[in-house]
């Protein structure tokens, strides 16, 4: 029976791959934004439970109203992706089931029954349960889905940087050896720390927009005033925090995703005192020349940022797209083997786990079998190579990962400078405050009534406007981190150890395209009814 | 504390979820006879309103069911997911469908109108139980498919998937099947029985409570029937056997009948569920001041589900069997996880407790005072 299931065509994994990302990319819409809120609403209420100042309890109801709307779209979408898993990457559920179960299910039992049930007591209990019992809801529910989003960023960090586990020959799969490796490996600290902060942006990007918009329409003024401070020092810190995890996790990408970082900067040719690039021109619909071109068009770089972003030293070595292809030498004399050589390696591993299988099954000696499994362990590193036909396939698609990344950090900078001028205008901080609002009025860039006071509530119109626009380019920040993060993984599903090709389902294309578009159509008509519902509840405001 | 028993407990937690989950489906059928229990607007507004408190329960259980599968039976998640592509995707569709529903309808800037939410309840409310139904029935009846470990290793195959099923319907052939849309219907009839129970409970109003009583005999009549007939045909049906010392599986007469016989214990506790649920039907049609059927019916419920789950599968069983291969078929010890794996998860399993506390502890303070008119006028509501 070996040579079954041959037939599958190449267009199932294009419209698997599609379709997943088509979920995920609308999933992201609306978890950030429960994270952020979340954070947001859960201060609101402590200054209620703090000061029982019914102001306080309008302004949390007011936002939970809205969270609660954008709530149920991120669970709807979120069952989606848990169970594509099996029924559109069914080789991958089997391969490595094994580690990337246990952490889904752990997410269910702690987080998801955390979230369901806190998020009722929230908004049914007001007059149930105490205003303690209701405040622990309130945080609950946020910290359940932050719970949440531990578990399934450790099954993806798992998949970028694979650890705690081992291939099984028996059972052909990759088992778990170490559940602690998995649970905490640094990648899944970083990724989490840098998605969850960057959550809190997008919420306090919003309720900034929110409260800016009823300030130009000067009303629930005092609600509008407290939320953009509570959300300017939320916005701050995360925008701060975002950028710190963020370089952590480019360091943790140049050493295990070398490639990807490569695919990031169109670093073609490496080398050491490496600059990251500021400008250059990729064309964004096509593979670039990798393999002839020296460098991108028009590239201006920053010196040595690239070599202390990657290696913390500025004359470090960061290999480039033909490095990684065709081999290289480090400074210290450490080989890297070249795609083409792990390509060999990965069959090699492959058919030494056929002969071992068949050795097995025949009676085979146990000197035989071990000389087998030597092999195999030996190899094992480069399976995944081993379902690759050309090295070309190893190159992830270079201009999406090359302007999703600067796209995320230039959005991510401007964010930062957003926040920066929101402290400074909306608090009162000792000569700070008043130089840097004084600066900005003699720019123009504030009229001069507003430069001696921290009262927000008579900016121009337009300045209201600015705050407003952020939000879809806060959300483009936001989603294009994840671009890089996915885009840059390809080809594999699992770094190094199973390319896409070899974990989808045996499914006829035409099927994963139908499903495609009906969960287009189907996303697409919930989110324009969603944002109809969030700005309709925006313009009753809170006493409605 | 060995790899067998593992596989067993892990069996017994999905079992248990999967049992929990028909409970919950309550939630579904209210829903669908919303319109008939709500007599007015504002009454079906308060059926709507009383299963919006306990929808996410439902769903949390379906994602950790789905969850638990994947990480203790990775074989059954890859294969039957991946292959009864289009069941699993239907069932989908509709729970993402009410997911939004109930947050959505009633608000101001719809863009669809309440209608069209109140519809997508309606639509779950029948089809997720029906097709959840029909989908516990393959664990019984088999399903069509072939696994091939070998693909794995044959380098020259566009794809070297291992789970491949046998036609080109994705599932949609275990509809065909009689049986398995008897207990599919089975399934959806007492899901509407628990629904009108559970409303007649949680819904402090006098029209619902009398119309809940009416229907709730329409609605018995049909599951009985289905259920009893489903029942007899399981035990007097031939089942997937596995040899334990070569892990051969063959078919052997009254297999599932043998299983209750061995497993006594089960068949103690499927026949006090069956009296349960008979029971909190039974008092809630006879008894006119009499409204906590739910109770009774709800925990008959799971007594009956989680030991059919188990018989699929214990006592050396398929519980996943092939139609297409007999030995494709999935078992407890082929098919699941790494005895690591099931052991970490098993500690992990030790804080279920601590959860279900907490879930009735915050139910218990929801639901004290029941849910009427007034409340929908005052508080927060659907």
């Amino acid at each position: 029976m070996q040579n079954i299931l041959l037939n599958i065509d190449a267009g199932t994994i294009d419209w698997s791959r599609a379709q997943f990302a088509l979920t995920a990319i609308y999933h992201w819409l609306f978890v950030p934004l429960t994270l952020g809120l979340a954070v947001i609403m859960g201060i609101a209420e402590t200054c209620y439970f703090r000061t029982k100042d019914m102001f306080w309890k309008n302004v949390a109801q007011f936002w939970q109203k809205l969270f609660g709307v954008n709530f149920a779209m991120g669970v709807a979408t979120g069952i989606i992706l848990e169970f594509e898993f099996g029924t559109n990457w069914s080789n991958y559920s089997w391969f490595v089931g094994d580690i990337f179960g246990a952490p889904l299910a752990i997410e269910g039992i702690l987080a998801f029954f955390m979230e369901s049930t806190f998020v009722a007591v929230m908004y049914f209990g007001w007059k149930k349960v105490s205003p303690g019992f209701h405040l622990a809801s309130t945080w609950l529910t946020g910290l359940g889905a932050t719970i949440s989003a531990w578990w399934i960023l450790v099954a993806n960090a798992w998949m970028q940087y694979p650890v705690g586990c081992q291939f099984n020959p028996e059972t052909m799969r990759h088992e778990m050896v170490d559940f602690f490796a998995v649970a905490f490996s640094p990648f899944a600290v970083g990724k989490f720390c840098h998605t969850v902060i960057s959550s809190w942006i997008i919420g306090a990007v919003f309720v900034v927009a929110v409260s800016c918009w009823y300030l130009m329409k000067k009303r629930e003024q005092k609600l509008a005033v407290v939320s953009i401070k509570i959300a300017t020092i939320v916005g701050l810190i995360a925008t701060l925090g975002a950028a710190f995890t963020g370089h952590i996790s480019g360091q943790q990408v140049a050493k295990v995703q070398p490639m990807k970082l490569a695919a990031m900067e169109a670093l073609y040719n490496g080398g050491t005192d490496q600059g990251l690039t500021a400008v250059a021109w990729v064309n964004p619909f096509s593979q670039p020349d990798y393999q002839n071109d020296e460098s991108p068009a028009f590239k201006v770089d920053m010196p040595y940022a690239l070599s202390i972003m990657a290696t913390n030293d500025p004359h470090g070595f960061v290999p480039g797209i033909n490095d990684l292809l065709n081999g290289y030498t480090l400074p210290d004399g450490t080989h890297e083997l070249s795609v083409d050589e792990k390509i060999e390696r990965g069959k090699l591993a492959i058919q030494t786990l056929a002969d071992y299988r068949k050795a097995k099954a025949e009676g085979a000696s146990e000197e035989t079998l071990n000389a087998q499994l030597s092999t195999l362990n030996e190899n094992m590193p480069y399976f995944g190579y081993g379902y690759m036909r050309d090295k070309l396939q190893a190159v992830p698609y270079i201009p999406v990962n090359f302007w999703a990344f600067r796209i995320m950090v230039g959005l991510g900078c401007l964010l930062l400078l957003y926040f920066l001028v929101l402290t400074i205008m909306a608090y009162d901080i000792p000569y700070i405050s008043i130089i840097a609002r004084r600066l900005l009025a003699s720019l123009g860039i504030i009229p001069e009534t507003a430069a001696d006071n921290s009262d927000i509530t008579n900016l121009p119109a337009w300045h209201y406007w600015l705050v407003i626009i952020l939000v879809p380019l806060a959300y483009i920040c936001s989603e294009s981190g994840w671009l890089v993060a996915e885009f840059g993984r390809q080809p594999w599903t699992i770094q190094d150890m199973l390319p896409t090709w070899a974990s989808v389902s045996d499914l006829h294309s035409s099927s994963v395209m139908l499903t495609f578009f009906i969960f287009l159509i189907l996303f697409t008509t919930m989110l324009a009814v969603e944002i109809g519902i969030l700005l309709k509840q925006i313009k009753k405001g809170p006493k409605s | 504390m060995t790899y067998e028993f593992l596989q067993h407990y892990w069996c017994f937690i999905v079992s248990l979820l999967g049992a929990i989950l028909v409970f919950l489906l309550f939630v579904q059928g209210a829903n669908s006879v919303a319109r008939s229990l709500g007599y007015t607007d504002e009454a079906t507004r308060l059926v709507y309103n009383s299963t919006g408190r306990k929808w996410e329960f439902t769903f949390t259980t379906l994602v950790t069911f789905g969850g638990a599968f994947f990480a203790s039976f990775p074989l059954f998640y890859s294969t039957s997911f991946g292959g009864a592509y289009w069941l699993w995707m239907l069932i989908l569709f509709t729970f993402v469908l009410q997911a939004v529903s109930y947050e959505f309808q009633n608000k101001l800037g719809n863009l669809l109108g309440p209608k069209t939410f109140q519809f997508f309840l309606t639509l779950n409310g029948i089809f997720g139980p029906l097709l959840l139904g029909g989908a516990v029935a393959t664990f019984f009846e088999g399903s069509n498919f072939i696994i091939e470990k070998n693909n794995l290793i044959n380098t020259e195959a566009i794809t070297p998937v291992i789970s491949h099923w046998a036609n080109g319907s994705h599932g949609l052939d275990a509809l065909l099947n009689p049986w398995v849309l008897i207990l599919g219907f089975a399934v959806m009839f007492l899901a509407r029985v628990l629904g009108i129970l559970y409303v007649m409970n949680n819904v402090n109003d006098k029209d619902i409570r009398s119309r809940g009583s009416k229907l709730l005999l329409g609605n018995a009549i049909p599951f009985v029937v289905l259920f009893v007939a489903y029942a007899v045909h399981l035990l007097l049906k031939d089942g997937y056997a596995v040899a334990p010392d070569t892990g051969l599986i063959f078919m052997e007469p009254y297999k599932y009948l043998h299983n209750f016989l061995d497993m006594w214990y089960f068949l103690i506790l499927f026949l006090i569920g069956v009296v349960l649920v008979l029971f909190g039907i039974g008092k809630t049609i006879f008894s006119k001041d009499y409204f906590n059927g739910i109770w009774p019916a709800g925990i008959g419920t799971v007594l009956v589900v989680l030991p059919l789950l188990l018989c699929s599968a214990w006592n050396n069983t398929s519980y996943y069997p092939s139609t297409a291969d007999l030995q494709s078929s999935l078992t407890l010890a082929n098919s699941c996880s790494s005895e690591f794996t099931l052991r970490t998860m098993f500690y992990v399993s030790f804080l279920v407790p601590f959860v279900l506390a907490y879930i009735i502890y915050c139910w218990h303070k929801i639901d004290a005072k029941k849910l009427d008119k007034e409340e929908i006028l005052t508080d927060h509501a659907y």
